[in-house]
């Protein structure tokens, strides 16, 4: 059956697990493997971890949306943010691009190989939206679309 | 997060799930622990660990660079299958060694 829900939560670190694990408890409502939910899981943390470090730059007064759409045994989440944006979405998605010395710039990395496919759109000022799928039974299928 | 120095060797365990959300208790607790003992080895024992994404494996990254410019290593320990995965895929595995053990890391600092 298709369905579709929708989290708006402020941009504050502890709400990362609690996407993550509401996205988990939604996707749960197809057949997904328990590897599926886990690479889920780890998509959300990292599209939700950009728009709070990147988008809002850790200022807890952004809001970040999630909308969950399940069509056709397909999970399509759209993680946006009205942060400051990107400049340059390929370049961002080049793995080892982060700014951070800590961080590793693998977050885009993860969500690419994690889920089936991703798309960013974003641009200065105009904040940033990711938006991802993936489907049941689809390893190893790999699309990826910049813009 | 429990963390034990013994020797030169620096045990860190941390518990649950390593997203941006415990990074910064997790690095100020690494630093201080690495500030007031003389750390050769910092054996990280992940048995506990739930859950990474790359905000905690940065936090794992930046103490194995502070470790490697003083001469230090850093070993993992107890990598649960959904972690490894995670580790594998940033490539953090093929520059630290990963033992059964704290006892066999400990063993192996050579």
């Amino acid at each position: 059956m298709d369905n579709q829900a929708k989290l708006e939560f402020k941009s504050l670190p502890a709400n990362v697990a609690f996407a993550r694990v509401t996205v988990a408890a939604f996707a749960s409502q197809l057949d997904f493997t328990l590897n599926d939910i886990e690479e889920i899981k780890v998509a959300v943390s990292e599209a939700v971890a950009n728009a709070i470090i990147h988008g809002y730059d850790n200022q807890p007064d952004g809001i970040v949306t999630i909308v969950m759409t399940i069509s056709n045994g397909t999970l399509e989440l759209v993680v946006g943010d009205r942060g400051k944006g990107i400049a340059n979405v390929k370049k961002a998605l080049e793995p080892s691009s982060s700014t951070d010395p800590e961080r590793m710039g693998l977050g885009f990395v993860f969500m690419q190989s994690f889920m089936d496919s991703l798309h960013v759109e974003s641009a200065p000022g105009k904040g940033t939206t990711v938006t991802m799928s993936k489907s049941v039974g689809s390893s190893g299928k790999k699309e990826q679309l910049e813009h | 997060m429990d963390c034990e120095y013994r020797q030169g060797t620096l045990f860190v365990r941390p518990r649950g799930e390593l997203d941006i959300g415990v990074t910064d208790v997790f690095r100020k607790a690494l630093e201080e622990n690495l500030a007031k003992n003389s750390v050769n080895h910092l054996v990280f024992n992940l048995s506990q660990v739930s859950f990474i994404d790359s905000s905690g494996l940065g936090v794992i990254l930046g103490r194995y660079k502070r470790l490697q410019q003083q001469g230090g290593r850093v070993s993992l320990v107890g990598v649960q299958p959904q972690v490894r995965r995670i580790l594998v895929l940033s490539g953090l595995l093929t520059v630290m060694p990963e033992y059964a053990s704290e006892e066999e890391a400990a063993a192996r600092a050579g």
